[in-house]
């Protein structure tokens, strides 16, 4: 117990207090505290453990730069959120923290004895170790050293919460509420354009509120600042990201800061921000210093400490003592004191520092030691003391203390001005990288831009110590555990650029992506390289800025919101029938209609025997359609497609194959020519857009010249499909206007008439081998019309039928699925779909590419036919066919199932495949290695129902 | 988020209105069987990939749907000028 509130100062209101929760135990802190200060008044050092050793670790800094304090926090089972920022967490009544990374408690945790053998776990550890048996890997290593390296742990259940999202557009964006952000607010506010102000914190102000010098301008600012009506102020605000063109992701935390029975509303709001200018106030960070023992709890940022004493009250500790290579700790530590914290050393590396300074801290009773480093903390749940020595190397000294506070030097903090690519400058004065030119209508200000005095210092790597390097245990990312000595190694093991030392140490890699860790990593690796620091470059910073919730990202976007669902006009019914869905290109399809507690298999088959010996109806409407119009529609459709369209007669339908100009089946569907000017295009469900797209490209861009029109025409006809022997006895009542006579509408005809009173385009069209027809009706009279197929149908033994029924009545016949039994890389020929391919035709996309000599070399794989040796063994889709099972491993491969299904028709299995030379191979046997056994098949012919089609052309 | 000039609407829109169609200028050879395999190859496969400008194919495909052609800087993602399909490149670049 060290820190302790202290009897007056912050902005905190003192007469309300706040009761909290840490680890199960009760604690009291203050309106206005966060969970860190709170937790640092009530005299909690140790916060968390640490994520690849599990060493203690306490607070480090006040604001998104807290890499130490993360806890989970609990607003009720589903709604638990790991790995927040303790110093970003405001309190309110009731509120739940845990700690994360331990076992069984925070105090004692098993796992720390990762920590007594670090000396076995240096950078690269994992690669090198756990690199054989490549099996163990999955089974053993990862979930091992998951469960050991874990974070905070996310709920597996529902995020209950909604999150809100929003647009907004201003002339002026400024990101930060410091003294910088609030000066370029109001100055852009003056000519009255819109300015948005966002800030992290819960209040503007910035560093400024631990100033309290500075209390009564900050206070006369903000009031000036919320009179102007054009300006709109975001706090809790995090802008995460900066997008081209002055494009700003934010999110504005609503009810997180409040108690969970008394908030209401969306949890956050995404706000995406377009603005004509950008200014990045967003301050300037203190860099911790590297030297043994500073990961101690109780060693942190002096900036972070004067912030919890004048602007929270809290005083980090009973004896605490500076370590400073700058004057900025020396500031805070004369503040500190003059608040009534008791400063007992300041240590500073430098031999010669400002006179006043010195004067001052000795007049406060603070000892100076000038030219001297810190060499060892003592203590390791909490700082007990620290030993430091003139130079680092010269005799040692002791002082008893609980606090070490860190003075660094300060780090720009330059992350929105990197995603917005712009450049970044080395300075000297600084130790870091300040912007440079621009690339968006943005610029930087105050702190973050270098404009700011935080006093003199100088730059170190790793404090100087009689002890080498690699038996120091001096941190440079705390979160991810990356000590100097691990840069040193990288650099040793011949690592040199600053990319690849990143990831080989893993240095500002964690959360946090080393807003306290990248310079100081950077300063080591160019001693050990021996090369200037600004010769090495610094790694990039990608947006988030700090870690975002998926809520707020998704937005609205989940649920039954996530994706839209189609809908055909029949879905309805099918779903009153208890119709089994599946999705297919985002429409939602009735895969099968099951009845009396039957299971897939036996709805499947009674559905495919209806079609074979009755009549089984389908709703067909998603099946891609466009109209192509004009007077070069047939010349469009000619060099699309690759059959002849010329000679196709009006009322005729033609199956059509389409292919990439690269030779390879794209599509495919049958077509009508309904007028010499106009075709009823079909496409696949899934490949509508794709199809329309495509065929848009070559209109527009080859073949301007061309007089046509293409309407993507899916969603206006509902398609009701009839098929099997008595499809037309069905219809014949309710058709008007045509002759339904085999002879006077023959097998891929089309014809113009009514049904049920609806005017349709009615096809004779079969993709399941029996007499069929296709019913295009007008969508809104979809169901009207299927209801009265329905009706007529009830005589003649009617069913319905899904896809997979469809699926398994196409295969008995052998007509493919493009994308299940081709994959991409299939031809017409390879196909067995010569017949579809126009041999006179001086061209069509795709054809130059048939010709090139491996589209027709040997061994390319055919689609053939699979009968298993025992005719119920279902083939798996997918599964890989050789043809000797014994072969050494790896077992050559001919190719692999693309379909398989039980056949009513043939009373057996049946399967599609392709493989190398498929059709030489007719009659042989071939084998399918499946994980328990080895499934013996036979080639045959693809098509196993009616070969000779007399039921479709009945 | 992008904004992308439409040179049919004249507008700038938000580049999820619009979808990329790969490098401009290739045109579709007239007479594909007069090609050889390495010709037709090229005309299929080659593409240029420079760091820096690059003319290439967009289309307004949730707006007036049109193709159109525009230079766009590969390092910073910024368009420099879009026109109309079958208008030479504004800026005189190669690739």
């Amino acid at each position: 117990m060290t820190g302790y509130r202290l009897p007056a100062g912050g902005r905190i209101d003192r007469h309300r207090t706040i009761n909290f929760r840490f680890d199960g135990r009760d604690y009291q802190g203050f309106a206005g505290d966060t969970l860190a200060s709170a937790m640092a008044g009530a005299g909690i050092v140790l916060v968390g453990r640490s994520f690849k050793y599990h060493r203690p670790r306490g607070l480090l800094g006040i604001g998104s730069e807290e890499c130490n304090a993360l806890v989970s926090i609990n607003r009720g089972a589903a709604r638990v959120t790991p790995n927040v920022r303790s110093t970003q967490v405001w309190l309110y009544p009731g509120l739940n923290a845990i700690s994360q990374n331990r076992w069984p408690s925070l105090r004692w945790d098993v796992v720390a004895l990762n920590d007594v053998f670090a000396p076995l776990f240096p950078a690269g550890f994992y690669n090198k170790t756990f690199m054989w048996p490549r099996s163990a890997w999955e089974k053993l290593y990862e979930p091992v050293i998951r469960r050991l390296a874990g974070l905070g742990e996310s709920p597996v259940e529902r995020d209950p919460d909604h999150y809100d999202a929003t647009y907004a557009h201003c002339e002026v964006l400024v990101v930060g509420g410091g003294r910088a952000g609030i000066d370029a607010a109001l100055a852009a506010a003056q000519s009255g354009g819109r300015v948005i102000l966002i800030d992290e914190g819960d209040e503007l102000g910035g560093g400024a509120l631990a100033d309290p010098a500075q209390w009564p301008v900050l206070m006369a600012l903000k009031q000036e600042l919320y009179s102007c009506s054009n300006v709109m102020v975001l706090t809790r605000t995090t802008a995460f990201g900066f997008y081209h063109q002055n494009f700003i992701g934010a999110t504005q935390q609503l009810t997180d800061y409040l108690e969970p029975a008394v908030s209401q509303g969306a949890r956050e709001k995404l706000w995406r921000i377009r603005a004509g200018e950008v200014v990045l106030a967003q301050g300037a960070i203190e860099r911790p210093l590297v030297f043994n023992g500073n990961d101690v709890p109780g060693v942190m940022l002096a900036s972070a400490a004067r912030s919890l004493a004048l602007r929270f009250g809290v005083a980090v500790g009973r004896q605490v003592v500076v370590m400073a290579a700058h004057d900025s700790g020396w500031h805070d530590a004369l503040a500190m004191a003059a608040a009534g914290v008791t400063i007992a050393a300041i240590i500073d590396v430098r031999h010669v520092v400002s006179g006043d300074l010195a004067e001052a801290a000795r007049a406060m009773g603070i000892a100076v030691h000038t030219g001297a480093a810190i060499t060892r903390v003592a203590g390791r749940h909490a700082v007990k003391g620290v030993t430091f020595a003139s130079d680092g190397t010269g005799p040692s000294r002791r002082i008893a203390c609980d606090t070490v506070l860190m003075a660094g030097g300060w780090t720009p903090s330059v992350h929105l001005w990197s995603h917005a690519k712009g450049s970044l400058v080395w300075s000297d004065a600084w130790g870091a990288y300040l912007p440079g030119t621009a690339l968006e209508n943005t610029r930087a200000v105050g702190a973050c831009a270098g404009e700011w005095d935080f006093g003199a210092g100088v730059v170190t790597a790793v404090l100087p110590n009689a002890l080498p390097v690699r038996s120091q245990t001096a941190f440079v990312d705390f979160q991810n555990d990356v000590k100097a000595r691990d840069i040193h190694l990288a650099v040793q093991e011949g690592f040199r650029s600053i990319e690849h030392i990143k990831r080989y140490t893993t240095n500002g890699m964690a959360t946090d992506q080393g807003k306290t860790s990248n310079l100081n990593g950077l300063q080591i690796a160019s001693e050990a390289l021996g090369r200037p620091v600004s010769d090495i470059g610094l790694t990039t910073f990608r947006p988030p800025y700090t870690p975002q919730t998926f809520g707020a990202l998704l937005g609205h976007h989940k649920g039954a919101l996530f994706q839209p669902v189609r809908k055909s006009v029949i879905d309805d019914w099918a779903n009153l029938q208890g119709a089994v869905f599946e999705n297919v290109g985002n429409w939602r399809r009735a895969r099968y209609f099951p009845q009396g507690g039957e299971d897939m298999h036996s709805a499947v088959l009674r559905e495919c025997t209806a079609v074979r010996e009755r009549v089984g109806v389908f709703d067909a409407s998603t099946l891609g359609k466009i109209e192509v119009v004009g007077p070069d529609a047939a010349e469009f459709l000619n060099r699309m497609y690759t059959n002849p369209w010329k000679g196709l007669a009006p009322g005729r339908c033609r199956y059509g194959l389409l292919l990439r100009e690269d030779g390879f089946i794209i599509d495919d569907g049958v077509s009508a020519r309904l007028a010499d000017d106009r075709f009823h295009l079909t496409t696949t469900t899934g490949g509508a857009a794709r199809v329309l797209n495509m065929m848009e490209d070559y209109l527009q861009t080859e073949w301007p010249d061309l007089d046509v029109w293409l309407t993507s025409t899916t969603e206006q006809w509902a398609v009701i499909a009839l098929q099997g022997p008595r499809a037309r006895d069905v219809i014949a009542p309710l058709v008007e206007g045509i002759d339904l006579s085999p002879a006077a509408f023959p097998h891929m005809a089309v014809r113009e008439g009514t049904i049920a009173g609806v005017p349709t385009r009615l096809f004779r069209v079969s993709f399941t081998g029996e007499l069929g027809f296709e019913i295009n009706v007008p969508a809104d009279q979809g169901r009207k019309v299927w209801d009265a197929v329905l009706r007529s149908g009830g005589a003649h033994g009617i069913s319905p039928y899904g896809t997979e029924a469809m699926h398994v009545l196409r295969a008995e016949k052998g007509f493919i699925i493009v994308g299940q039994d081709t994959d991409g890389t299939m031809t017409p020929y390879d196909m067995g779909l010569d017949w579809a391919v126009g041999k006179k035709k001086p061209d069509f996309v795709g054809k130059r590419s048939l010709a090139r000599p491996d589209m027709s070399a040997p061994g390319r794989k055919q689609f053939i036919g699979l009968l298993t040796e025992r005719p119920q063994d279902l083939l798996e889709e997918g599964a890989q066919v050789v043809l000797d099972p014994t072969a050494p491993v790896p077992v050559p491969m001919i190719g692999h199932v693309t379909s398989a299904y039980h056949s009513v028709a043939l009373g057996r299995t049946i399967a599609l495949a392709v493989i190398a030379d498929g059709r030489a191979r007719i009659g042989e046997m071939v084998f399918i290695p499946m994980p328990d056994t080895v499934i013996r098949a036979t080639v045959t012919a693809p098509v196993f129902h009616d070969p000779e089609g007399s039921r479709l052309n009945a | 988020m992008i904004l992308i000039h439409c040179p049919y609407c004249e507008q700038d829109r938000p580049e999820i209105e619009f979808t990329y169609g790969g490098q401009a200028h290739i045109a579709r050879p007239h007479d594909p069987a007069a090609l050889t395999d390495r010709e037709w190859e090229t005309y299929l496969y080659i593409r240029a990939n420079p760091r820096g400008l690059h003319a290439e194919r967009w289309r307004h495909i949730h707006g007036c749907a049109r193709f159109f052609n525009a230079v766009r800087d590969t390092v910073t993602d910024r368009f420099t000028v879009t026109y109309k399909t079958g208008e030479a490149r504004p800026d005189g670049g190669v690739a």
